[in-house]
């Protein structure tokens, strides 16, 4: 593996960049692995690095039906934070942002990490004394919060509407200094080269099609490639949990829906933070090459296909256009959908299943990629140890039997939070 | 835009309806007190990759609830009944 530097990035150019390394191997499946990892994403990706890296099992494939980072590593709108209030929760997307800090390094890859800031905005008394709460609750665990009066937004953002017709008046801001975004190809090409380099078979272009089950217990995978053996199975496939979880006769607490995403035309630099207008459920942010990046709501109806519909586009302009009127001519250039596992709470599911050796990472609803590097080492762990992490110990597919759910929205057993 | 032909008022877009989720769950008689059946009732769905029977209501329409089977891979909309027929059929 070549290490990356300015100095190679240099000694590169003489050759006309063309002698540069594969990134990682195209390997043909090995017969058996002592760890199957199903799902070439963000989560899957950095799962097989943490358990080379961190518990030395490096006999470990990663099997992906597409492209790398083709599900919604590649769709999502890469906003990273941190402000969450629920136990299980906040430490847990603390020791993300923490991770994040540390991973171009760690990874030798530029991950592009902007810490550009998030602001929550605030349309009501009651939702400023939420946010102030929220805050509080992330200062009290040693998270970055700032809670920001409507003069002080004005002055941060000064292209958001703040006349009299403002649709949602802005009385003020939650703001977390360290949120931001991350470059989210860099982030399953870093990890899978990382990976790689420490041993991992990364396997493209395989669909797991289904489990070979012996006493009840999962000890390898079906795929498009044959059969593939495991001590242990773990699923990182997004909106695809329930589907394959179905195939070892697992029912989940869980719906697949449908995001969209979409980016404008480049602007100059306007931009520069991430805004989230909670009142109409839109946020914002401008990328590296000038374009808006934006998003809003679920399309709102159980499907797997990978795009939205025509409703959902004019909601999410309507409310840019509410939000920040002067973009109202702007155009639009690419929009796509990406199908996720919303959990009847809004949290995620890390954790053993109740069948031997199959195990779960999944339930990400749309707020997953700022997870990968604290999911994947959780994961790890949880696979390596057969015992959860601290930070995923709450994560489990018991909670809604139990009666612990992390519902961070506080609104019931409804697959549409986060 | 997906489109359904609604029973009462006929071919109707989307933006009429709202979604109200898996039509096959069925909830538990109220006499029911054991904890299986409620679990399941409020937080197990199948979630299938395909056909689906789901309830819509057309809230800016004849405000009846209808059941839709929808294809959840290739969203191809197949029959639509009014949801007090389908329940109906569901008993018998
Ligand atoms: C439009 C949109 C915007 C979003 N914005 C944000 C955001 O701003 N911030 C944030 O934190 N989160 C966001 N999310 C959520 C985030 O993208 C996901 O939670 C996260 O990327 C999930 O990563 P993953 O690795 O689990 O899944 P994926 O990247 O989807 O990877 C799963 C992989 O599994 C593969 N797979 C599926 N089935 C099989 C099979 N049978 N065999 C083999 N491989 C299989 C798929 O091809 C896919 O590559 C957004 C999501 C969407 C759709
Ligand atoms: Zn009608």
């Amino acid at each position: 593996m070549t290490h990356y530097s300015a100095l190679s990035l240099v000694a590169k150019a003489f050759s006309g960049h063309r002698s540069w390394s594969r990134a990682w191997r195209d390997p043909v499946p090995k017969p058996a692995y002592d760890i199957v990892i199903v799902g070439g994403g963000g989560h899957g990706l950095a799962t097989a690095y943490y358990l080379a890296k961190e518990h030395g099992l490096r006999n470990v494939a990663v099997i992906e039906k597409g492209w790398l980072g083709g599900g919604n590593t590649g769709r999502n709108t890469t906003i990273v934070r941190s402000n969450y209030m629920m136990p299980g929760n906040t430490m847990f997307y603390e020791r993300s942002l923490r991770l994040w800090e540390q991973l171009s390094q760690d990874l030798n890859f530029n991950q592009m990490v902007s810490q550009r800031g998030q602001f929550n905005l605030c349309h009501s008394p009651a939702s400023l004394d939420a946010a102030r709460r929220r805050g509080n609750v992330m200062r009290a665990n040693g998270i970055d919060a700032e809670l920001f009066s409507r003069e002080e937004v004005m002055r941060r953002l000064p292209y958001l509407d703040y006349s009299d017709d403002a649709r949602f008046p802005i009385i003020g801001s939650l703001f977390q200094p360290r949120a931001g975004t991350v470059r989210h190809d860099a982030v399953a090409w870093g990890y899978a080269r990382g990976a790689d380099a420490l041993g991992v078979d990364i396997i493209q272009q395989c669909e797991v099609t289904g489990f070979i089950l012996e006493r009840g217990a999962v000890v390898g995978v079906e795929t498009s490639k044959g059969p593939i053996r495991a001590k242990k199975v773990g699923t990182a496939v997004s909106g695809h949990t329930g589907y394959l979880a179905a195939k070892v006769g697992l029912r989940l607490p869980l719906e697949t829906h449908v995001l969209q995403a979409f980016v404008t035309e480049p602007l100059r630099p306007m931009i520069d933070s991430v805004i989230s207008y909670a009142a109409a459920h839109f946020y914002i942010s401008q990328s590296d090459k000038g374009d808006l990046v934006l998003g809003g709501d679920l399309d709102g109806y159980n499907t797997y296909a990978q795009r939205g519909g025509l409703p959902l586009v004019e909601h999410t302009f309507a409310s840019a256009k509410a939000l920040i009127p002067s973009i109202s001519r702007l155009r639009l250039m690419r929009q796509w959908g990406g199908v996720m596992d919303m959990t009847m709470d809004g949290s995620p599911i890390i954790c053993k299943s109740p069948v031997d050796g199959f195990y779960i990472n999944g339930g990400w609803c749309y707020g997953g990629f700022k997870a990968t590097p604290a999911s994947g080492y959780c994961f790890a762990w949880t696979l390596a140890k057969d015992e959860p992490h601290p930070d995923n110990a709450e994560f489990t597919l018991d909670r809604f039997r139990n009666g612990y759910q992390i519902d961070e929205k506080g609104m019931g057993p409804t697959p549409n939070a986060h | 835009m997906l489109r359904f032909k609604c029973p009462v008022c006929g071919l109707r877009d989307e933006t009429e309806f709202d979604y109200g989720g898996d039509a096959t769950v069925v909830r538990p008689a109220t006499a029911e007190t054991a904890f299986e059946p409620w679990y399941d009732y409020v937080f197990l769905r199948d979630n299938p990759r395909g056909p689906h029977r789901e309830f819509w209501h057309h809230s800016r329409g004849c405000r009846q609830w209808v059941v839709v089977e929808r294809d959840t891979l290739s969203h191809d909309i197949g029959d639509v009944v009014l949801a007090r027929d389908a329940v109906k059929e569901n008993r018998s």
